[in-house]
C-alpha cells in the first residue's frame, strides 16, 4: 500500500479521522473521545493491521494552548505506518488510555503524564515513571522553570 | 522562585487519580492467611547491583526464591535529554545521543544525523553512506561480544568476561584511530563523518575479522555447549511473538521470538540493500534462541563488512559546508534505525529555527524491559537475571 492508499483507507474507516498536514509519513488527527475504539480499529483491520505502538509522546504547543498527543503505529506485517494525533486542551488535558489495545503505552502513558502532566483514563497504574513522585510540576512543559535549567528567563 | 508549569491549582481540577511508589507497594502487599502460610516480603534489587546493569531498581515481591511481582523503579540516571534538546542546536544534539546507549553510540550519531539529512533532503555519496555501515556492525560486533562477556559472567562464569573483553578491545583500538574516542565516539555527524578514516583503518579491520572468525567457534567451545548454560537457558523466560509484538519489543528480543523483524531488511537505509546477509530468527523465544540469535548476528555482520571493506569508495566524507546553521522546515519528521539492542527512533518536532521544538526517543530498551517483566513472574530470582542480562538492558537509554 502506498502513501496515498494508505491515507484514504485510515479515512475511509471512520468520518472521525482528520488528515494532518506536515509531517513526513501518513498522518490524521483524531478525536480524544472515542481514541480507543478508533485505535482498536486501526489495529484490527485486515489491511492496515497496525499491531506495534512504536512511539507515543506529546507536544507542548503553547500557543494554540493544546497538547497534541501523537501514535506512531507500525505494521509488523505490512511494515508501514501511520501517525494518529489527538489535540487535548492545555489547561485540563485528559485522555482515554490506549492500555487495553497495546500493553507498552501503560508505560508510555506514565511517561507522557509525568513530563507533560496528561492524565489518562481507566489507566491500571497512573504514577511518574522517571521523575521522584513528590516532583514540582511537568518538565516537558514549554512554561516549566526551575533552578537547574539551562537558560533561567527569571534572571 | 516560584515553579509553573502546571500548578498545584490547576492540577486539582483534573479529577483522575495519582498513584505512588508507596502506594503501589502497599497495593501488592497482602497478609498471611494463616500462621503456616509463608509469607511473603519486598526486596530491592539495585539500584546498586551488578546485574542490573546500571542504576536500575527492580522491587521485587518474594516468595520463598520464587519472583511474584516486579515493580521498576526508573529514573537514576534521567538527564532531562528531551528537555536540553529544546536548548541545543541540532549539531550539538548529536554529540548528546552518544550517552543514551553506550554501547552503540556510533548507531545512535548516525540515527540523529539522518533524522536531520532527511529533513533537510541532503543526497550523501557512497564512500559515506558504506563507511557508515561498517562502522555500524563493527559496532554491533563489539556490543554484542560485551553482552557476550556480561552473560557469561551474569550466569555465574567468569571466563567469558575476560574472552569478551580481550575481543572487544581489538575493535575500541580500531574506533580509537579513526575517531580518537573509545566509547562515546561523535564521528558521525548530519552531512557525513566527522573526518577521513585512518589509512590503515581496511587493513586493521581485515586482521580483525581474520582473527576473530575462529574465536567466535571458541566461544561456541567454552560457553555455547556447556550443560550448564542450556539448563539455566532453556524454556526459561519465554516470549510468545504476540507478547513482544504487543509490548513494542525490537531487535534480537523480537526476533527470538520468531517475528523476523529487521529494519535492515524491511527499510534498507545505508548501502544494506547492497550486501547479502541472513536475519537470524528463534523459535520459542526463550533466553537460549536470544542468545543464539545474538551469535549469529555476529556472524552475519563479520559477513557484511566483508563484503564491504575491500571496495570503499572514494569521495568526500562531507558534504555539508563545516559549520554551516542547520535549519528546519516546519513539519513532523520520524526516522529509525536498528541498533544491536532494537529500533532506536527518533521524532524531531521542526519550527524552522536552528534549534527543534521538541526532540523524542523511543529507545529499544524502554520496550525491552517491559518484555522482561512480563517473563520473568513466576520464576526463581537466578532466572531473572539471566533474563535481564539476555534481554541486554542498557539503562541509560531507557531513563534517557
Amino acid at each position: 500500500m502506498n502513501r496515498t492508499e494508505l491515507l484514504s483507507t485510515v479515512l475511509s474507516l471512520s468520518t472521525e479521522f482528520s488528515p494532518r498536514e506536515k509531517t513526513d509519513r501518513p498522518a490524521v488527527l483524531a478525536p480524544v473521545q472515542g481514541l480507543t475504539d478508533l485505535m482498536l480499529k486501526l489495529r484490527d483491520h485486515s489491511e492496515l493491521s497496525f499491531d506495534m505502538l512504536t512511539v507515543a509522546t506529546a507536544i507542548d504547543w503553547i500557543k494554540e494552548g493544546k497538547i497534541e498527543l501523537v501514535y506512531i503505529l507500525i505494521s509488523s506485517t505490512f511494515k508501514h505506518s501511520l501517525q494518529v494525533g489527538a489535540l487535548l486542551d492545555r489547561e485540563k488535558p485528559v485522555a482515554p488510555s490506549l492500555s487495553s489495545v497495546w500493553a507498552i503505552a501503560e508505560w508510555q502513558e506514565r511517561e507522557i503524564f509525568d513530563l507533560f502532566g496528561v492524565r489518562y483514563l481507566n489507566h491500571p497504574d497512573l504514577r511518574r515513571l522517571l521523575l521522584e513522585d513528590d516532583w514540582n510540576g511537568h518538565p516537558l512543559r514549554k512554561d516549566y522553570v526551575d533552578d537547574f535549567m539551562l537558560e533561567r528567563p527569571w534572571r | 522562585m516560584e515553579i509553573t508549569g502546571m500548578t498545584a491549582a490547576t492540577m486539582s481540577n483534573t479529577e483522575v487519580p495519582v498513584s505512588s511508589l508507596d502506594e503501589r507497594i502497599k497495593f501488592f502487599q497482602n497478609e498471611p492467611q494463616s500462621a503456616l502460610a509463608t509469607q511473603e516480603y519486598f526486596v530491592n534489587m539495585g539500584p546498586q547491583h551488578p546485574s542490573t546493569h546500571g542504576v536500575l531498581r527492580l522491587v521485587l515481591k518474594m516468595d520463598g526464591e520464587t519472583v511474584r511481582e516486579i515493580i521498576p523503579v526508573l529514573g537514576y540516571v534521567h538527564r532531562g535529554m528531551e528537555k536540553k534538546a529544546e536548548y541545543i542546536g541540532y549539531r550539538q544534539q548529536v554529540h548528546l545521543t552518544d550517552r543514551l546507549d553506550y554501547l552503540c553510540a556510533l548507531m545512535n550519531n548516525w540515527v540523529m544525523a539522518d533524522a536531520v539529512e532527511r529533513a533537510m533532503k541532503i543526497e550523501l555519496n557512497d564512500r559515506i553512506l558504506t563507511l557508515r555501515t561498517i562502522f555500524a556492525e563493527l559496532q554491533r560486533i563489539q556490543s554484542h561480544q560485551l553482552w557476550w562477556g556480561v552473560f557469561g559472567m551474569d550466569l555465574g562464569a567468569f571466563t567469558p568476561f575476560l574472552y569478551g573483553f580481550r575481543d572487544r578491545e581489538k575493535i575500541t583500538a580500531i574506533f580509537e584511530d579513526t575517531m580518537g574516542a573509545r566509547l562515546t565516539m561523535n564521528y558521525i555527524q548530519p552531512g557525513g563523518l566527522m573526518y577521513d578514516i585512518h589509512p590503515e583503518f581496511p587493513r586493521k579491520v581485515k586482521d580483525f575479522l581474520k582473527y576473530f572468525k575462529p574465536i567466535l567457534n571458541e566461544y561456541d567451545e567454552l560457553f555455547t555447549g556447556n550443560v550448564i548454560v542450556h539448563q539455566r537457558l532453556k524454556g526459561i523466560g519465554i516470549l510468545d511473538g504476540k507478547t513482544a509484538i504487543s509490548v513494542g519489543a525490537s531487535g534480537p528480543v523480537l526476533r527470538a521470538s520468531g517475528v523476523s523483524y529487521d529494519l535492515r531488511k524491511s527499510d534498507p537505509y545505508g548501502v544494506y540493500s547492497k550486501t547479502q546477509f541472513e536475519v537470524p530468527v528463534g523459535t520459542t523465544g526463550d533466553c537460549w534462541d536470544r542468545y543464539i540469535v545474538r551469535m549469529q548476528e555476529m556472524r552475519e555482520s563479520i559477513r557484511i563488512v566483508e563484503q564491504l571493506i575491500d571496495n570503499i569508495p572514494e569521495g568526500p566524507t562531507m558534504v555539508m559546508k563545516f559549520g554551516a546553521k542547520i535549519r528546519i522546515p516546519e513539519g513532523i519528521y520520524y526516522n529509525q534505525m536498528e541498533t544491536a539492542r532494537g529500533i532506536l527512533g527518533v521524532m524531531l518536532v521542526a519550527d524552522g529555527t536552528e534549534k527543534p521544538y521538541r526532540l523524542h526517543f523511543r529507545t529499544p530498551n524502554f520496550n525491552n524491559l517491559w518484555s522482561v517483566i512480563s517473563m520473568a513472574k513466576g520464576l526463581r530470582l537466578a532466572d531473572l537475571v539471566a533474563i535481564l542480562s539476555s534481554v541486554d538492558i542498557v539503562v541509560p537509554d531507557i531513563d534517557r
